[in-house]
């Protein structure tokens, strides 16, 4: 004000009113929980989901059980338990809610209301990541303790604890349980690529149930690209059989740990990347 | 003045086609600033430029000193209402604006008051998949005032609303601005904001044509149109077309009537008396507003049917399309006038 300015100096940072609190990125994880609560679709899909998932194991444990004259061996009532069946389904479902949940608020333009709201738009796909992730991780966590315990009951005289103490059971119960966060946080990534909603849907779910049928296991680059996909990792990780050999390349456990620590952060700095780049 | 809009040399390009070219404007607090311009002309895209949703190819856009994209939280700096369908049909109300709110830290009664003030309180547990348009408006301009801020921008905010609801608008945004803040409204339709705006900020082609008063932009129209009563329409015609006027038909069947420019009433009354013919109405028309506008805008507007209500309701003589003629001047239709009227 006092001095003239002949060339107009760069911006300087925002100053905030008065009255502006600091920015929270807890206020951003909230906004986006309100958001998935307040889809009237949201506790209904979820309700049919666990039950439909739970039922699927428990229908699995009561048509195999006449099949083993005594206790049925652990790896067999972990098959039972995270059966493909609800299992894949619970990947189809977790993987569309993570991708609608951008490409949803692309597909009707919210995503503009929200972007005028929330400048910072890298910090809108973080918030909508921690929501996906903390949701998923809770419904996979009931799905997979509710089928666990199912058949146990059903096969296993009911011994839950010792069930639990057997080989491999705690891997498998944490890989079902966490599959459904990593499958939705890889969906967020390929919606906020895509933002177009059908499109979106087809890729994650060709992603994340089609291809791998495609991907043989008897060539090498080929199951290396199989192993790379998130379905065939779960598959591995609920699987204790011991290895039978023949001519397949089996994945490994650390390998397909490794696809379940890799996948989510990769998927979100793509959704953050994208949407900071873009225009909206 | 930290609420200011400034733009200064803005341009878009999208592949070799121009949206926005070098556009500089100032829009400042307690005034209703209009921003108007023919369909295509570029005010969408500016209105996203300055709000950050896209990136400029050139120059820049500031709000209070800074580019809005700058602010990590938007509501407490600046309410925008671009396009009321921008919602999940889904959610209620209230739980949409609910999620704002608390996105930018601001407490849910805000929530509450806002829905009041825009006179959704009742629809506020309603889904929004089931309101009108006009409720749509009313929702975006809710969401728009929730952080109070001081700068509001609306993007064509009474499409779809009722006679009261356009009414309700015009008193909220000269309230708004009688409050001291900066509102920027845009239109295509100059009859939206003649009563509204205190000034105009007019583009076509993603150009600046005009940056002015209410007054000052009106002053522009200073073309008359007479207005003749006659049920030999088709003969009057085509003797006042003979002497260099621009006839346009109006009224309906029985009631026909001849909106005349270019000539003045006394020699209309001259010519038609010469000539035999029956007049019943003749009365001189004041040039609106919005025959400024279209003036203004009429070589610039993207879509257009060639001789069709843009190019023919422009008052130059025979209402034949001059592409080159210089927005905003009538130097063509002036030496008409003056030898018509000396």
């Amino acid at each position: 004000m006092n001095a003239p300015a002949p060339a107009a100096p760069p911006p300087p940072a925002a100053p905030p009113p008065a009255n502006e609190p600091r920015a929270r990125f807890g206020d951003l994880v909230a906004a986006e929980w309100i958001k998935t609560r307040s889809l009237r679709s949201t506790p209904w899909l979820l309700g049919l989901l666990v039950v439909f998932v739970i039922g699927a194991a428990t229908f699995t444990a009561l048509d195999n059980k006449g099949d083993y004259p005594g206790i049925a061996p652990s790896a067999q009532r972990l098959r039972d338990a995270f059966t493909p069946l609800g299992f894949m389904t619970l990947i189809l479902v977790s993987g569309s809610v993570g991708a609608l949940s951008v490409a949803g608020e692309y597909g009707s333009g919210l995503i503009r209301t929200t972007t005028v709201a929330v400048p910072a738009r890298g910090s809108v796909m973080l918030a909508k990541a921690v929501v996906q992730a903390v949701l998923w991780t809770a419904a996979g966590l009931l799905v997979s303790a509710g089928s666990f315990v199912s058949v146990q009951v059903i096969m296993n005289g009911a011994d839950v604890a010792g069930a639990l103490g057997e080989p491999g059971a705690p891997r498998a119960l944490a890989a079902a349980t966490l599959v459904a966060p990593v499958c939705a946080l890889a969906g967020l990534g390929i919606g906020a690529l895509l933002r177009h909603v059908a499109t979106t849907v087809v890729v994650t779910t060709s992603a994340l149930l089609l291809l791998p049928p495609f991907l043989a296991e008897d060539r090498r680059w080929s199951a290396d690209l199989r192993h790379a996909l998130i379905q065939p990792s779960w598959e591995r990780l609920v699987d204790t059989w011991p290895d039978g050999g023949g001519p397949f390349l089996r994945p490994t456990v650390p390998g397909s740990w490794a696809v379940y620590v890799l996948w989510p952060p990769a998927a979100v700095a793509v959704a953050v990347l994208t949407v900071r780049r873009r225009d909206v | 003045m930290a609420d200011v809009i400034e733009v200064d040399e803005l341009t878009k390009k999208y592949g070799d086609k121009t949206a926005v070219d070098r556009l500089s404007f100032t829009v400042r607090p307690g005034q209703v600033t209009g921003f108007l311009g023919p369909n295509g002309a570029g005010k969408t895209t500016t209105l996203r430029l300055i709000l950050g949703l896209e990136r400029p190819t050139g120059g820049t856009a500031r709000v209070g000193g800074v580019p809005f994209a700058s602010h990590p939280r938007g509501l407490r700096h600046v309410g925008a209402l671009l396009d009321a369908q921008q919602v999940h049909g889904g959610r209620s109300a209230a739980a949409h604006l609910w999620a704002l709110a608390r996105g930018n830290g601001l407490p849910r009664r805000r929530v509450g008051e806002v829905l009041d003030e825009v006179g959704l309180a009742r629809a506020a547990g309603r889904r929004i998949g089931g309101f009108s348009l006009g409720m749509k408006q009313r929702l975006g301009i809710a969401a728009a005032l929730l952080g109070d801020p001081p700068v509001l921008l609306f993007d064509e905010p009474v499409n779809g609303m009722d006679a009261e609801g356009v009414r309700w608008t015009r008193r909220l945004l000269r309230r708004l601005a009688a409050e001291g803040r900066t509102v920027f409204l845009s239109s295509h339709l100059m009859g939206e904001l003649e009563n509204t705006a205190d000034r105009l900020v007019v583009i076509g082609q993603g150009r600046l044509l005009a940056a002015e008063s209410v007054r000052e932009f009106a002053a522009r129209a200073g073309g008359r149109t007479v207005v003749v009563g006659t049920p030999q329409a088709a003969e009057l015609t085509r003797v006042l077309v003979a002497e260099g006027a621009a006839v346009e038909p109006e009224g309906s069947a029985g009631a026909e009537r001849l909106a005349v420019t270019g000539l003045a009433a006394d020699r209309i009354g001259a010519l038609a008396l010469r000539h035999g013919l029956q007049v019943n109405e003749l009365t001189t028309r004041a040039a609106s507003l919005e025959a400024a506008f279209m003036d203004m805008t009429a070589d610039s507007a993207e879509y257009r049917t060639p001789g069709g209500p843009g190019a023919a309701e422009r008052p130059s003589p025979g209402g034949r399309p001059d592409p080159g003629r210089a927005p905003g001047r009538r130097d063509e239709a002036e030496p008409t006038r003056k030898g018509k009227d000396a």
